[in-house]
């Protein structure tokens, strides 16, 4: 008897999914799709920049990576300084970030009351949303005189005389340069770094924490042996994602590296990133030629750079924040 | 010192009172200290913006007439303004907003309704990921390959750039906004008889909007800015044209050319230019968190 009764309701509802059968075998089709879609852009934009680069790759073989002249003349075309200052001003501008991070990381979580965490929260985070340019301007009229008349003559001054120093604090006092790009660079990269040491300092369960309290451990001992340790891979996983941020990142370092193509173990001397020179020369380059194809394969060679810095980032970043999750 | 250390910087409290509380001291002293260097290290960063936003201010509210949103971009000189750039933007972001977000949802749906522990899942979200912090630059080199190559720039190749950009933003929220749907809801469409896109668009959807929207908005501010893929896509242009097939003006670019220049006028124009988009840039940054925040 009560079987009828239930079977009533069911045998609607049997028919209602036939009629929406299409719809859902449409919308998930459309789903997939999309999901693929976002394979296919990435394989389009690795194969359409080797593709353009090819030229060059054919020209210059696998000594396009050390061949440092830049010769638009003679047309002879080398990655080996873009590539270095590239990496030099990423490397320090993260030298210069981490701490930074860290200590903003470290005051939002143990040290704020929460009406200040979240307004200085936020405004770290705006940080990161200043577009690019912004960066560029501001660090060529804001900190470009700065470092111009106080900072690089006062450090070249007091470093004289000290071996290494004095040569890697060293270069005319123009305010441009490399160690200028890289503190821009550390300014743009630190929101990215201390969003991700909050978030993950956050997953540290608070019974950890509170033994150690418990134990008569200070902050600093709490946050050095508790905190630390238990976040480890995804603070290197943050930092990672600073440094695939600092690789590419364009305008900001146009304004202030000075942009010539030469090699210096001097930080306050110019330099060029391979985005700084790709955005620069691009407009110069004749359709087809092998500058151009030299700058795709410059893009190409950073786009490799940055996928497995980025890629190294995701994996180290992915295993705690799936713990943290269950915790 | 004659306290035991434990590892990992602890020690053990010393038998000795004297040396206990000089031990004492000491911690509480470097915890003092660390302490000092984090508040100055949130100071740094909050000057820094202080600083930027007091810049902009600064050299750009002394050029801000009226004449910078109804005249044109003009030689030096002319008193040109930035009407040509700022519609420009505004198409280029606006029709990449309107190709990037039903992609990016539909694959953050993917994501969360259809794959969430499939292999081909997990490869998609790890690229779209990894696409997330790409550097734009590299996305204009893209698009210059595929779309502008032989073609021409076009604004709707700047607006392409622009959404491929836009797309791994709104992938994350929208994912992560669906799977905080309890699937009791999904469930309960189900048992009901909905097919399952109806529980998706009409249910989750509906219950994720705000968190969505937020994705839609931060995505939009943040390739509002973007200059680098504009300079291999939609080029500029000093002209009054809104055609999609042509080159296009913008308001980065236009501050890209005009901060260069040696001309006076040119440069307060770019410091126009700057303060508005930066903070059009923050007010949505703003919105989209003031909107996101009852939620949680």
């Amino acid at each position: 008897m009560s079987q009828t009764v239930i079977a009533g309701p069911i045998a609607a509802a049997r028919s209602k999914p036939n009629s929406g059968a299409f719809g859902d075998k449409l919308f998930a089709a459309v789903a997939v799709s999309a999901g693929v879609l976002v394979l296919v852009i990435l394989g389009a934009i690795i194969v359409s920049l080797f593709i353009g680069g090819l030229p060059s790759f054919r020209a210059f073989g696998i000594g396009f990576l050390w061949q440092s002249d830049w010769d638009p003349v003679q047309e002879i075309y080398g990655a080996a300084v873009p590539i270095f200052g590239t990496i030099v001003t990423s490397v320090l501008a993260l030298i210069l970030a981490v701490p930074l991070a860290f200590g903003i990381a470290f005051y939002l979580t143990e040290l704020a009351p929460p009406t200040v965490r979240r307004i200085v929260g936020t405004a770290i985070e705006l940080l990161a949303a200043v577009p690019s340019i912004i960066y560029g301007m501001w660090g060529f009229f804001v900190i470009v005189p700065l470092m111009a008349t106080y900072i690089e003559p006062h450090v070249i001054d007091t470093l004289d005389g000290i071996p290494v120093l004095e040569n890697l604090f060293a270069g005319p006092p123009f305010g441009t340069g490399l160690f200028t790009a890289a503190l821009i660079l550390a300014v743009m990269v630190i929101p990215f770094i201390a969003a991700t040491m909050r978030d993950v300092f956050l997953t540290v369960p608070a019974v950890y924490k509170e033994s150690a309290y418990g134990v008569g451990c200070t902050t600093w001992e709490v946050v050095r042996s508790v905190v630390l340790p238990y976040t480890r891979t995804s603070v290197v996983g943050g930092i990672m994602l600073g440094l695939g941020r600092a690789l590419g990142e364009t305008m900001a370092v146009t304004f202030v590296i000075g942009n010539t193509n030469r090699i210096t173990a001097n930080l306050f001397g110019s330099g060029n990133t391979i985005a700084s020179l790709v955005a620069l020369e691009f407009g110069e380059s004749q359709n087809g030629s092998l500058k151009l194809s030299s700058l795709l394969a410059l893009g190409f060679i950073l786009f490799v750079i940055s996928f497995i810095v980025l890629a190294i980032s995701r994996l180290l970043l992915r295993p705690r924040a799936a713990a943290g999750a269950k915790a | 010192m004659s306290a035991t250390t434990i590892g990992g910087g602890m020690t053990a409290p010393a038998r000795d009172p004297r040396v206990a509380g000089l031990l004492s001291r000491r911690r509480q002293r470097a915890n003092l200290a660390v302490k000092a260097l984090c508040i100055a290290a949130t100071v740094v960063g909050l000057v820094v913006l202080a600083s930027i936003l007091f810049t902009l201010i600064r050299l750009g509210i002394g050029g801000l007439r009226l004449s910078v949103f109804t005249r044109m971009t003009m030689p030096a000189g002319d008193n040109g303004g930035l009407l040509n750039p700022i519609v420009g933007s505004l198409i280029q972001t606006g029709i990449g907003t309107l190709i990037g977000t039903p992609i990016g949802i539909m694959v953050g749906t993917y994501l969360s309704e259809y794959a969430r522990n499939s292999v081909l899942g997990n490869a998609v979200r790890f690229v779209s990921d990894v696409l997330l912090s790409a550097p734009s630059i590299l996305i204009g080199l893209f698009i210059y390959q595929v779309f502008v190559n032989g073609r021409g720039y076009s604004g709707i190749a700047g607006a392409l750039s622009l959404a491929v950009i836009m797309i791994p933003i709104v992938v994350r929220t929208t994912e992560d906004m669906l799977r905080l749907i309890p699937t009791a809801l999904r469930e309960a469409a189900v048992a009901l008889g909905a097919p399952k896109w109806k529980a998706i668009v009409l249910i989750c959807y509906r219950a994720a909007l705000d968190g969505i929207a937020t994705g839609v908005l931060l995505a939009i501010a943040r390739v509002a800015g973007e200059t680098a893929p504009l300079l291999f896509t939609s080029l500029g242009n000093d002209n009054w044209s809104i055609d999609l097939t042509k080159p296009m003006a913008s308001l980065p670019l236009a501050i890209y050319k005009y901060a260069g220049s040696p001309a006076d006028d040119w440069v307060q124009l770019a410091w126009v230019g700057a303060m508005l988009i930066t903070f059009g840039v923050l007010a949505l940054n703003i919105i989209a968190r003031v909107a996101i925040r009852p939620r949680r």
